[in-house]
């Protein structure tokens, strides 16, 4: 189908690529449909998690271990048969990205991870009760403590 | 908003197949204990606004090219 986008304007997607979302992003309860549009340039750690409800949605996603890399999420039997999940492999594992416009302080949530299991495309933000992880990991001052 | 005043170990029911109940009071704090169904999310309200209001930060409408820009810095600090 056509997807009328405002960041990449008009997408031709495939159907078998679009992730459901059964009750939204909190504070998007009502958009279902998502898909992952990934960034453009080499080894770009970015991907877009772009609505398909909504053209002009798309938050920016990016793999948390990048700059994490012993970030650890635990899916509860909840979660395993929410997202009929079979094996551990076919889990994509998202952490969602605000940038203001002080770039130093990009920040992602590790508190809220996306998870989406890329067998049936079936995806949930979920919160983990881990307290080791905030809604907002500075992502350079993460980068600088690593060495990276 | 309803109100119900309930003591230690008292519960009450939500549609069949949620219960409430009050564990302990101390003082301003109360322990609640729920049973629910595996379904039903439950989050302590000021993480669940806490997200929410992360999600709205994170939909400001960022544009591709400024994301391209900022990779290019990241990897210039990396």
């Amino acid at each position: 189908m056509l997807l009328h986008t405002t960041n990449f304007g008009d997408i031709e997607i495939n159907d078998e690529n679009i992730i459901s979302f059964e009750e939204g992003l909190p504070g998007f309860e009502s958009l279902n449909r998502f898909i992952i549009i990934n960034n453009e340039g080499d080894n770009s750690p970015f991907s877009w998690l772009q609505s398909v409800e909504n053209g002009d949605l798309a938050f920016v996603i990016m793999n948390p271990l990048v700059f994490l890399k012993d970030y650890t999420v635990t899916i509860d039997d909840f979660m395993v048969n929410s997202l009929e999940i079979e094996k551990p492999e076919d889990v994509m594992i998202y952490s969602v990205v605000v940038i203001p416009e002080e770039v130093s302080e990009i920040s992602a949530n590790l508190k809220a991870p996306i998870i989406i299991n890329t067998k049936n495309k079936k995806g949930k933000q979920v919160i983990l009760d881990n307290s080791e992880y905030h809604v907002r990991h500075y992502i350079m001052e993460e980068l600088r403590k690593q060495g990276v | 908003m309803l109100v119900l005043t309930r003591k230690k170990n008292e519960s009450i029911i939500i549609n069949d197949n949620i219960e409430i109940t009050i564990v302990d009071v101390q003082g301003d704090q109360v322990r609640i204990g729920i049973n629910a169904p595996k379904n039903v999310s439950i989050y302590r309200k000021e993480i669940y606004t806490e997200i929410k209001e992360e999600n709205k930060k994170a939909s400001s409408g960022l544009s591709v090219k400024s994301l391209n820009e900022i990779t290019e810095k990241i990897k210039g600090k990396g």
